[in-house]
């Protein structure tokens, strides 16, 4: 039997509940004997002139081995977009977080105490603290720009788009700025070998994408840089590259000649890992009473942060604004502007769950404005099957889909006709708690990055196999999942099938883990390789077994004659032994699959103190075959807390004057068990045909449809009260707000 | 100063400074590195340890606060030979963890909990690990490997 699809307990955990992972700060290689401890002196102000820094003092600290700034940097200055980004503020800093200085010291507790000796007068300037200020260009951030708009796409609308509708609605939605905050915040380490050869282990998603942009950062080639991931304690997009301290990092250890340690504190992660989301999105939409949507607007404006480093982003929104309905008249534009905060880049999901918040949040404003039942209206203009390939009118072509299946098995397991009844029961008997109901359809686009992935594969000599990947799990379960596909195609015991990822001279060519392409590209690229290497050995066995190829046969781990066992058979470490086995291809042109489902939150809110509480959330995720439910279902957990707690609690905050006011975990909603429920999964698997296995990524999926779920059943629980729509997180303020605005107008 | 702590059953004798953290002291004087450091606020849990068999945030207590005590980490749990504690294998058989960095303070935290709470229901363990965060798991299969360290039922 296969073991593809059955519940398989992780090979990574043993290690892990026993000893931890070895994570950047746990490393006590040879290679960081002596090592140096850093740290960054970051801006406390969101936008100054540097009057002057002074390190005298800091240079007499105890411990320090040295301090630099932008004046000692000699290397070229990097581009963000269209702008130039310091490795360490020069004459200016644009948000709270930059980097101004380094400390390196001998011990790690000498740090702080010196960082703090570092003098640096700031002569404030005005700040653009959000996206309305930012449009205004009121204050220009970047002078020779002349506008804080970077970038701007779309935008020329027909005035008569909507004429034909019986009804139109418009609504602003913010799509607010969140931390991605992994547990293990960033954390580095380098030295130089006597080669000339910088080794960096990194807390990275992406050791080959990380090896090329540090390479050029400090103008060396890229063969002269090796990047070795440790175990990486969460990513979430945050950690997909390298950011510029790593650049900064390398230099230091050049400068200095000191292996250097850098592991950032939890507040300097919060205002200086990139943030995520940070979207204010306009929609109208405009359809008849029978629920029919003829027309739908979309205009994205993306708060960049202080550089726009990822500009992707909101176009990506654009391409998936229509999610899973048909509209025959589809309008979309976006803008990205910069502000004095800590710059924008992906976090699980990147543009896709701001597009799905903002078609789902209009598919509900465009039910209520007509009186019809959400999940209706939903089904009235989901793409049906039969128009699949589906192009979009935005530019995407879907592979496979059954969305209305997915909204119906969700809404037939959370019993959904009973939980209207319910709902309309408390209304009746006026229960200051009332009950909302969230649903939210939608698909997403994984692997969409238009590039494939590596893969290698080696028989070693005693039969067992070594893999390499040009995927980078961390958390995933990757080394599972890929070693059961092998275990499965090769016939060989998953103990004796290693998977090696995340060192640059191992694997030296690769694209790595975001969008949840690690399966379907890194596992296909695995497939392929096996495949490749079954071949030579299949010619090998044939000439053994005196029979043609054709005629040979891989059962459980041996050749043998189809149709003749007595014939006779040939291992695998028989033929390894004869010869190599080997095979290194390149998977794919990363055609993008197109993942969707359906969710169903139940909330209660507490009418007069705003408390809202999440009681049940029903989800439907389909990514086509599944290979280890176990895996399969932890990401699909993870994505439904990540994404419920966007729409519940988690907000990164700034003042006016572009303070962060959400900058530690005591401030920062991070959610907890207490204020989650237990998930209610239902299964689904429609494959694609875009890859060799037939899946799709999960990695997002579950993060995109449970935001706009919960904030749906948020509004839903308040709509009887006037309630008609409220922006995110739904904390009880902003609710007790909301009813006491909608009181007061009625 | 000079501080003495059992950690794991073996005294460890270091000359530190007065400000040395706990967390710190089991990291980098005895070597231990299962505990992890998440954050600055004493928010995360990730550093949890068991003092003296309860459980505590090693990022708040100053190794000074634990001279002549006991520490348990993660690495203490099990036995000589790699038997799990039932702790251990039940996160391992419910996919209590993913990237991994929270669960040596998770399930420092588990075990103090079911050693208050044996029988806990889905609820109490919820509400027994609110000081523990965790970024990646949505918590279900932590509390299923609670349950099942428990002896009672799951729900996957
Ligand atoms: S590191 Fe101790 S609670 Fe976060
Ligand atoms: S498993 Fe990653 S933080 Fe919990």
């Amino acid at each position: 039997m296969s073991i593809v699809g059955t519940r398989v307990v992780r090979i990574e955990d043993q290690q892990l509940i026993t000893q931890g992972g070895t994570y950047v700060e746990d490393l006590r290689v040879e290679a960081l004997t002596g090592a140096v401890h850093a740290m960054f002196v970051r801006s406390p102000i969101a936008h100054a002139r540097i009057a002057s820094i002074d390190t005298s003092a800091a240079l007499e600290a105890p411990g320090v081995v040295a301090v630099y700034t932008a004046a000692d940097i000699d290397l070229a200055p990097h581009k963000a977009g269209p702008v130039v980004e310091p490795w360490l503020a020069d004459g200016v800093v644009r948000y709270v977080g930059e980097p101004v200085a380094l400390v390196l010291t001998e011990e790690r507790y000498q740090l702080a105490d010196a960082a703090e000796l570092v003098d640096i007068d700031y002569d404030p300037l005005d700040v653009v603290a959000s996206i309305d200020s930012a449009l205004s260009d009121e204050t220009v951030l970047f002078e020779d720009q002349g506008t804080n708009v970077l970038q701007t796409t779309g935008g020329e609308f027909d005035d008569k788009s909507f004429d034909d509708c019986e009804v139109v609605v418009t609504q602003t939605i913010l799509n607010q700025r969140v931390a991605p905050a992994p547990l293990e915040v960033r954390g580095a380490a380098c030295a130089w070998g006597e080669d000339g050869r910088l080794t960096l282990w990194l807390s990275t998603q992406n050791a080959q994408i990380s090896r090329s942009t540090v390479a050029k950062g400090l103008g060396v080639e890229s063969k002269d840089v090796r990047v070795i991931t440790p175990d990486v304690g969460g990513g979430f997009g945050a950690k997909i590259g390298s950011d510029p301290e790593a650049v900064v990092l390398g230099w230091a250890s050049k400068r200095s000649g000191r292996p250097v340690r850098w592991v950032e504190t939890r507040s300097e992660n919060l205002v200086s890992m990139t943030h995520g989301r940070a979207q204010q999105n306009r929609v109208t939409i405009g359809g008849r009473r029978d629920g029919t949507v003829l027309a739908f607007r979309l205009e994205v404006v993306q708060d960049a942060g202080a550089y726009p480093r990822t500009m992707f982003l909101p176009t990506l929104t654009e391409l998936m604004g229509t999610g899973v309905y048909h509209f025959p008249k589809v309008e979309t534009s976006s803008r990205a502007v910069v502000t004095n905060t800590t710059p924008i880049a992906a976090y699980r999901g990147a543009g896709r769950p701001e597009a799905t918040a903002a078609i789902e949040r209009a598919m509900d404003l465009f039910a209520a404005e007509i009186g019809m039942d959400p999940a209706e209206v939903r089904r009235v203009n989901f793409i049906r099957p039969e128009e699949f390939p589906y192009s979009s009118p935005t530019g995407a072509t879907y592979d496979t889909g059954e969305y209305a299946k997915a909204l119906d098995k969700v809404l037939e397991a959370g019993g959904y006709a009973d939980l209207r009844a319910e709902q309309a029961r408390r209304r009746e008997a006026g229960d200051p708690v009332a009950l909302g109901l969230g649903i939210a359809a939608y698909v997403e686009i994984t692997g969409g990055d238009s590039g494939g992935e590596s893969g290698r594969l080696l028989i070693n000599p005693d039969g067992s196999v070594t893999a390499y990947t040009g995927s980078s799990p961390h958390g995933q379960g990757l080394d599972t999942t890929l070693t059961m596909l092998l275990s499965d195609q090769l016939g060989v015991p998953m103990d004796k099938i290693t998977i090696r990822h995340g060192d640059t001279d191992e694997v030296p060519k690769a694209i790595g883990t975001f969008g949840s392409r690690s399966l379907q590209l890194g596992g296909s690229a695995l497939r392929q390789a096996a495949d490749q290497v079954i071949e030579q050995a299949r010619a090998l066995a044939a000439d053994r077994l005196e029979a043609s190829p054709d005629d040979i046969e891989l059962s459980e781990g041996a050749f043998q004659v189809r149709g003749a066992p007595t014939s006779g058979s040939v291992t695998w470490a028989q033929l390894a032994e004869q010869a190599e086995l080997t095979a290194d291809v390149w998977f794919g042109d990363g055609a993008p699959t197109f993942p969707f489902g359906a969710h169903l939150a139940v909330v209660e809110v507490d009418t007069l103190t705003g408390k809202v509480e999440l009681k049940r959330i029903i989800a439907c995720d389909d990514a086509g075959p599944i290979v280890n439910p176990l895996a399969f279902q932890g990401q699909r957990h993870g994505g439904l807390g990540q994404g419920a707690a966007q729409a519940l609690l988690e907000v990164m905050n700034y003042d006016a004057d572009g303070n962060p006011t959400t900058a530690t975990l005591a401030d920062y909603s991070f959610i907890t068990a207490t204020e989650l429920p237990d998930f209610e999964l239902v299964d689904s698997e429609t494959p694609t045909t875009r890859n060799l296995l037939g899946v799709k990524g999960i990695g997002e999926a579950a993060t995109i449809g449970s935001t706009p779920a919960v904030h749906n059943a948020v509004v839903d629980a308040l709509s009887h009260l006037g309630v008609r729509h409220l922006d995110m997180p739904t904390t009880p303020l902003r609710v007790w707000q909301a009813l006491t605005d909608a009181r007061k107008a009625n | 100063m000079k501080v003495s702590i059992e950690i794991n059953g073996t005294t460890v004798s270091e000359e530190v400074e007065d400000r040395t953290l706990l967390v710190h002291f089991v990291r980098e004087q005895a070597g231990l590195t299962a505990t992890n450091i998440g954050c600055d606020t004493t928010s995360c849990g990730a550093c949890t340890v068991l003092l003296d068999g309860e459980s505590v945030k090693s990022c708040t207590v100053l190794a000074a606060q634990a001279d002549g005590h006991s520490v348990t980490t993660l690495e203490g749990l099990h036995g000589e030979d790699g038997d799990l504690h039932p702790v251990q294998r039940a996160f391992r058989e419910e996919h209590g963890l993913q990237c991994g960095f929270c669960t040596p303070g998770m399930i420092m935290a588990s075990v103090s909990l079911l050693d208050h709470n044996p029988k806990p229901t889905r609820q109490e363990v919820r509400a027994g690990l609110e000081g523990n965060l965790c970024r990646c798991t949505g918590y279900h299969n932590i509390v299923n490997a609670v349950m099942n360290a428990s002896g009672q039922e799951v729900q996957r």
